[in-house]
C-alpha cells in the first residue's frame, strides 16, 4: 500500500490561515510552517529499554488526535527553522501557548535524569 | 425608463451592448441601471425551467441577472449585472438559453415544472444504470446552468497583497462611515472596505435626511473629511470575501474591470488583511415573500427598486404596486411616487395597520394569488379579488442582517423575534468582531446612528485607543417592524423560493415529506441557496416554511453554515502570479548558461532545471545522444551537474554522534578525509534517503542528501537536533546553494582534474584513494573541496566550488578535458550508468522498501541507536520471503523490457495472486548492447540465474527475464579504485 504524502496544494495554503507566535519571531504567518502533528513525538522511547518494541510502535503509529486542546508540533521552515509546540485548539483554532520544542525537550531530558 | 430630471443624466454618457444591441447609459451607473432605464425587462433564464426573468436586486445578492461579461478569452460568466459598473464599449450577453433570450426553445422545460420536483432526475433516470454518465448527466447539465466559460486561458493578470491594519471596517453605510470617523480620529490605522464603486451604501438609495442634508450628501462630505487623513486608507470595489482565523481576512479589489481598457494594471487584487479588530458594517438584505409566480419579470425588490430610483433615476415601469409585510415597502411607495411612478396600490399583509399615507390605495392584511405576464408583469390579483395592471411590483419580505461573515467565524447567528431577523450572536465580540448597524440587527436610521457612536465609544476606550467626544448626528426618525408573514400559496401555482436554483415551495414540501428536513439536508436535497447569490434573499423564506411543516419555531431550525466566498472569486484570483510557468520557483543549476549554450535539453527535476541530455549535431533521437555519453564517459571522462543534490554542512562537538542517530550505519569512526556512504531510516523502519557524508575535521561533516529529498531531510535533522538532542552540541546549515558540485567520472577523470588543481596537490591513487576527500584550491587559488566518490561505477571525483564559480569551472573543466575528448552528460546519462552499475535511487528508495530490501540489512547498526533502528527489526521485514532488489535482462537479449512490470514465476498466470516483485528502474546499456533492470523479487539473491515472466498488462507485454547481480559493470569494483 503506498503511503499517502502530505500534499501541500497552493490554493489550499490560500485558506489555511492562523497566525503563531512564535516566542522568539513574534507573530508570524501559519503559512511560513510546516505542520508535523501530536508533539508526543517529543517522547522517543529508549531504544534498548523494556518492551521497547511495543514503545516504539505506540511511538510511531498511536497519535492523537483530540477535538479541543491539542499539542503539536509546528516547524517554521519559510522562517529561523525552529520546531515549536503549539498548543492549539482543534475546534476554535485558539492557540493557547506556543514554546520551542527544544526548550521543552531539555526540561524532559533534566527531569529524566 | 429614466427619471430626467436625475443629476445621472448630467453627466458622461456612455455607450453599451447588450445581447448584440447598442444602449445607452451614464457614468455611474451599473449595467443593471442601464438596462432598467433602457426598458430591458427579460435579462436571463432561470437554471431549471428556463423562465424568463429580470433584475431582482441591485446588489451582490442578485439571483437572476447574471450576464456574460468580455469578449473571446476574456468573457466572463455568471456575473451580477447588479454588480457590474457601467464602462464605454462594455459587451454583455444573457446565457443559459437556446434561440434568443426573449423566445428560448428550452423553455418548453417549464410546461413540465410540476413534475419536476426536487431530486427529479435522480429518481427518474435510474435505468439502465450505464446511461447515466453517457446520455443522461450531459443532456441534463446541457439544459439546465449557468454562463458558459471561453474554455481558453484566463488571459487576465491578477495580483496578490498584504494589508496591516488596527481596525478593518467593513462597509461604507452611515453605520460605517460613523465607525470609520470615529475611529480615525483615535489615530488608530483604519482599512475602509467597501464592495460598490460607490462609497455611502444605501445612503445612496434613499430619500432621507441627516444632519439636515440629503443623506447622500451627508456620505460624501464624509468620506471627502476621511481621504484627508493618513491613518484611513480606502478601498472601494474591494469585497470582503471570507474572515478566517486570528483576524485574518480576504479581500477581492477589482481593479480594471470597469475600464475599457486595462492595459499594464492587473484586472483584480487579492488581498490578505491581518486587522486587529473588525467592524462589520456589512448592511442588510432584503427578503423576498412567497407568492404564486413572483418570479416575473418587473417583480423586485423593494429596497431595490429605490436604489434605482433614487441613486440611478432609472425604473422598470410606470405603474407599480408594493406587497410587503413589514414599514419599509411603504418607503418605495413614496419615493416612487416621488420620481413620478404612479403607485396604484400597496399591498401589506398586516391586519392592524395604519397606512402611513393616503396618497395611494391601501390593501392591509391582503395578499397576492397570481401574477401575469410572461416576459414582464401585467397584472397582479389579490386574495379579496382584486385585479391591478401594473408593469412594476416592489416587494419587500423584510430585512436580514448580512451575517455572512460572523458565520465564517462559527458564530452562530441568533434569531431576533421583534426585527424577524437572524443576527450576530453576542460572542462575535470575543473573535474580535463589533457588527454595527443594519449588520447587527438594527434597521430603522436614527436608533442605528446612536447605537453606532455608543457602540464604537465603548469599543475605542476597550482596547485603549484615545476617545475624542461623540459629536451628535440628528437625521429622519424611522419606524421598522414586520410581520412573520413569508408565504402565500393558490393552487397548483408555482411560488419560488430561491429563484436562482428554482427552487419552489412545493419542493420544500417534498423535502419535507421524504424526510429532509434539518437545514442541512434540506439545502443540500433541494439546493436551496447553493447558487451563486448563496441563497442571500431566499433562506430565511425556506427556512420559515420548513418551521412551519416541522411545527416548529423557526430560531429552533438554525440556519445553515456559510462559508468562504461571501461572493465569487475568480480562481485566477487565488492564484495570482502563481500560474503557467510561475506556478512555482525555477531553480537553475551553476552550469546552466553554459550548459544552454552548448544546446542541452532541459528536465524538470523538483524546482530544478536540470540538463537531460547534450544532443550534437546529427543525432536524431535522445537514445543516441545518451549512449554516446555513456559510452564516452565509461572510455574517457565525463562531467555531469550535480549541484542539485543537497547539502547539509554539519558541525559541532556532537556532529559525530547525531550522524550516528540519523543515519542507520555508524559514523562516528569515519576518519578525516574520508567519505562514507549512508543510508537513512523513518522512525518506521523504511528506508528514506541515502548519500554520502564527508568528514573534514573532528567536529564537520559535509552530508548530501538526493535531490528531491534535499528540503526532507534536513527538515527531519532539524527535528532530531533539536527534539531528541537538545543537549548536544550540533550546528547545521543547509548548503545546496553555496557549492556548485560536479562529477567527473571516467578512466581519464584523475589525469584531467590534475590539470585544474593547484600544485602541488598529487591526486595519485596512493595519496587520493577511493573515498578520500579533501579540501583544496583550483585554477590558481579557488577554493574546492575534492571527493573520490562514484555514482557511475567509473573512477571518478566530485568537485565542489563556491556557487559563483560553478559555471566557468565546468567551462574550464570541459576546456582541460579537450584532449580527453571530454563530454558533458545529463541526467539520463548518469542514470543509464548508475543503473548499470547497480545503484540505488528514488525508484528504489520509493517509501515502501526497507534496508533488507535494498539487500543493506547489515549496515544498520546493532550497537547503539538510530533512527528507524528498532522497528526496522519488525518481523514482517525480516521474513524469509522478502523481495530483495536484483539484476534483471531479457533472455532474448534484442527485447526491451518496461519500468513497472510485475515479475511471476514462469508458467504461473499473470494474476496479483502470482505477484514476485516488480521492475523499478529500466535503461538500455550501450555498453553492454541490451536492455536491463533493477527491480525487486522475492528472495532474489537465491534465485540467480532464474527465469522469470516481466508482465506488463497496461502495454500488453511479457517478456522473459533472468535474475542476475544488479552490479551489471565491475561487479568487484576494481575501476572505481583505479
Amino acid at each position: 500500500m503506498k503511503k499517502a504524502k502530505a500534499t501541500n496544494p497552493i490554493c489550499i495554503r490560500e485558506l489555511r490561515i492562523m497566525i503563531i507566535k512564535h516566542p522568539l519571531l513574534g507573530p508570524r504567518d501559519s503559512s511560513e510552517f510546516v505542520y508535523k502533528g501530536d508533539a508526543s513525538l517529543l517522547d522517543r522511547p529508549k531504544w534498548n529499554g523494556q518492551k521497547s518494541e511495543k514503545k516504539f510502535y505506540e511511538y510511531g503509529y498511536l497519535r492523537k488526535n483530540p477535538a479541543g486542546s491539542h499539542r503539536e508540533l509546528w516547524y517554521h521552515e519559510q522562517g529561523d527553522r525552529s520546531w515549536l509546540v503549539v498548543t492549539r485548539n482543534t475546534i476554535s483554532h485558539e492557540i493557547e501557548k506556543v514554546e520551542l520544542a527544544r526548550d521543552i525537550a531539555r526540561k524532559k531530558k533534566a527531569k529524566a535524569k | 425608463m429614466r427619471n430626467i430630471r436625475h443629476p445621472i443624466v448630467r453627466g458622461k454618457k456612455i455607450t453599451f451592448t447588450f445581447n448584440g444591441k447598442r444602449m445607452r447609459g451614464f457614468q455611474g451607473d451599473t449595467l443593471a441601471s442601464a438596462l432598467i432605464a433602457n426598458n430591458v425587462k427579460v435579462v436571463g433564464r432561470s437554471f431549471k425551467y428556463h423562465r424568463p426573468r429580470g433584475i431582482f436586486s441591485a446588489g451582490s445578492e442578485e439571483p437572476n441577472a447574471l450576464v456574460e461579461i468580455g469578449r473571446g478569452a476574456y468573457q466572463e460568466p455568471n456575473t451580477k449585472a447588479t454588480t457590474v459598473e457601467l464602462f464605454d464599449g462594455l459587451v454583455a450577453n444573457s446565457q443559459n438559453y437556446r434561440g434568443t433570450v426573449n423566445f428560448d426553445l428550452m423553455a418548453i422545460i417549464g410546461l413540465f415544472s410540476r413534475f419536476l420536483g426536487a431530486g427529479f432526475y435522480y429518481k427518474t433516470f435510474m435505468w439502465p444504470k450505464s446511461f447515466w454518465e453517457k446520455i443522461y448527466e450531459p443532456a441534463i447539465r446541457s439544459s439546465a446552468g449557468l454562463g458558459r466559460l471561453s474554455m481558453k486561458p484566463d488571459p487576465s493578470r491578477y495580483d496578490k497583497g498584504f494589508l496591516h491594519c488596527d481596525f478593518l471596517i467593513v462597509g461604507s453605510g452611515v453605520s460605517g462611515l460613523i465607525a470609520a470617523e470615529q475611529i480615525a480620529n483615535s489615530g488608530a490605522r483604519v482599512l475602509f472596505l467597501e464592495e460598490d464603486f460607490k462609497t455611502g451604501g444605501r445612503l445612496n438609495s434613499e430619500d432621507l435626511i441627516i444632519n439636515q442634508i440629503p443623506c447622500s450628501e451627508w456620505a460624501e462630505k464624509c468620506v471627502t473629511r476621511l481621504k484627508k487623513l493618513e491613518n484611513v486608507r480606502i478601498l472601494t470595489r474591494t469585497s470582503l470575501y471570507g474572515s478566517f482565523d486570528h483576524g485574518i481576512y480576504g479581500a477581492l479589489e477589482k481593479k480594471t474591470d470597469h475600464l475599457s481598457k486595462n492595459q499594464d494594471k492587473p484586472r483584480q487584487i487579492l488581498w490578505k488583511i491581518y486587522a486587529k479588530h473588525c467592524v462589520l458594517a456589512s448592511g442588510a438584505v432584503e427578503r423576498s415573500i412567497v407568492f404564486p409566480n413572483n418570479d416575473r419579470p418587473g417583480i423586485m425588490l423593494s429596497g431595490a427598486v429605490r436604489t434605482y430610483a433614487n441613486r440611478f433615476g432609472s425604473s422598470f415601469g410606470k405603474t407599480a404596486a408594493v406587497f410587503t409585510n413589514n414599514d419599509d415597502g411603504w418607503k418605495t411607495a413614496n419615493d416612487l411616487s416621488n420620481i413620478g411612478v404612479k403607485v396604484v396600490g400597496v399591498i401589506d399583509t398586516r391586519k392592524n395597520i395604519k397606512p402611513p399615507s393616503d396618497k395611494y390605495p391601501s390593501y392591509t392584511n391582503n395578499s397576492i394569488v397570481d401574477t401575469f405576464g410572461r416576459k414582464g408583469i401585467t397584472r397582479i390579483k389579490l386574495k379579496t379579488g382584486k385585479i391591478l395592471k401594473i408593469d412594476l411590483l416592489a416587494v419587500s419580505g423584510g430585512w436580514g442582517s448580512n451575517v455572512h461573515l460572523t458565520c465564517h467565524k462559527g458564530d452562530k447567528p441568533r434569531w431576533d423575534e421583534n426585527l424577524l431577523n437572524f443576527a450576530p450572536s453576542k460572542d462575535i465580540g470575543k473573535q474580535n468582531i463589533t457588527p454595527v448597524g443594519a449588520a447587527k440587527g438594527i434597521f430603522a436610521l436614527d436608533k442605528l446612528i446612536v447605537d453606532t457612536q455608543k457602540t464604537i465609544s465603548k469599543l475605542i476606550k476597550d482596547l485603549g485607543y484615545k476617545l475624542s467626544p461623540t459629536i451628535p448626528i440628528t437625521s429622519s426618525k424611522e419606524k421598522y417592524s414586520c410581520a412573520p408573514d413569508w408565504y402565500f400559496s393558490f393552487g397548483k401555482k408555482s411560488a419560488w423560493v430561491d429563484l436562482q436554483n428554482d427552487v419552489t415551495k412545493k419542493d420544500i414540501e417534498l423535502s419535507f415529506k421524504e424526510g429532509f428536513r434539518s437545514v442541512e439536508h434540506l439545502k443540500r436535497y433541494t439546493t436551496l441557496g447553493m447558487a451563486t447569490d448563496q441563497g442571500k434573499t431566499s433562506n430565511v423564506l425556506g427556512l420559515a416554511i420548513m418551521s412551519d411543516l416541522e411545527k416548529k419555531h423557526i430560531s429552533e431550525l438554525g440556519t445553515t453554515v456559510f462559508r468562504p466566498p461571501y461572493v465569487p472569486v475568480a480562481i485566477g484570483a487565488l492564484a495570482g502570479r502563481s500560474r503557467g510557468k510561475d506556478f512555482k520557483p525555477i531553480r537553475l543549476t551553476p552550469s546552466h548558461n553554459f550548459a544552454q549554450k552548448l544546446g542541452a535539453v532541459f528536465v524538470e527535476a523538483g524546482n530544478w532545471l536540470r540538463a537531460q541530455w547534450f544532443p550534437k549535431e546529427g543525432e536524431r533521437t535522445w537514445r543516441e545522444s545518451v549512449d554516446r555519453e555513456v559510452l564516452q564517459t565509461r572510455r574517457s571522462v565525463g562531467i555531469c551537474d550535480v549541484t542539485t543534490l543537497g547539502k547539509i554542512d554539519i558541525q559541532g562537538r556532537d556532529a559525530a554522534e547525531f550522524l550516528n542517530m540519523v543515519y542507520a550505519n555508524a559514523f562516528a569512526k569515519l576518519p578525516i578525509n574520508k567519505v562514507r556512504y549512508g543510508l537513512m531510516l523513518r522512525e518506521d523502519g523504511i528506508s528514506y534517503d541515502d548519500g554520502t557524508t564527508a568528514r573534514f575535521s573532528e567536529t564537520h561533516f559535509v552530508m548530501t542528501t538526493t535531490t528531491a529529498n534535499a528540503v526532507l531531510v534536513y527538515r527531519n535533522l532539524e527535528f532530531v537536533r533539536q527534539c531528541l538532542m537538545p543537549d548536544h552540541d550540533i550546528h547545521l546549515i543547509s548548503t545546496t546553494d553555496s557549492w556548485a558540485q560536479f562529477a567527473v567520472a571516467g578512466p581519464n577523470s584523475r589525469k584531467l582534474l590534475q590539470k585544474v588543481v593547484d600544485k602541488p596537490k598529487d591526486l595519485s591513487n596512493e595519496k587520493f584513494p577511493f573515498m578520500a576527500c579533501t579540501e583544496l584550491t583550483i585554477c590558481g587559488g579557488v577554493s574546492a573541496r575534492l571527493f573520490r566518490i562514484s555514482f557511475s561505477g567509473e573512477l571518478a571525483y566530485e568537485i565542489a566550488v563556491p556557487t559563483q564559480y560553478g559555471n566557468s569551472l565546468f567551462k574550464t573543466l570541459l576546456v582541460a578535458g579537450k584532449e580527453f575528448n571530454a563530454i558533458p552528460y545529463g541526467t539520463e546519462a548518469l542514470g543509464v550508468m548508475r543503473i548499470e552499475k547497480g545503484h540505488a535511487a528514488g525508484n528504489e528508495l520509493n517509501g515502501q522498501t526497507t534496508a533488507q530490501n535494498l539487500g543493506m540489512s547489515k549496515l544498520i547498526s546493532k550497537k547503539s541507536d538510530c533512527i528507524g533502528n528498532k522497528l526496522s527489526e519488525r518481523p514482517e521485514f525480516n521474513k524469509s520471503d522478502i523481495k530483495i532488489m536484483m539484476g534483471f535482462q531479457p533472455t532474448n537479449k534484442s527485447q526491451s523490457i518496461e519500468a513497472g512490470s510485475h515479475l511471476i514465476k514462469m508458467g504461473a498466470k499473470p494474476v496479483l495472486e502470482n505477484d514476485e516483485g516488480w521492475l523499478s528502474s529500466v535503461a538500455f546499456s550501450p555498453i553492454l548492447g541490451h536492455s536491463i533492470a533493477l527491480g525487486f523479487i522475492k528472495r532474489g539473491d537465491l534465485r540467480l540465474g532464474e527465469k522469470v515472466l516481466a508482465v506488463n498488462p497496461l502495454k500488453n507485454k511479457k517478456v522473459e527475464v533472468e535474475i542476475v547481480s544488479p552490479h551489471f559493470i565491475d561487479p568487484e569494483g576494481v575501476k572505481l579504485r583505479a
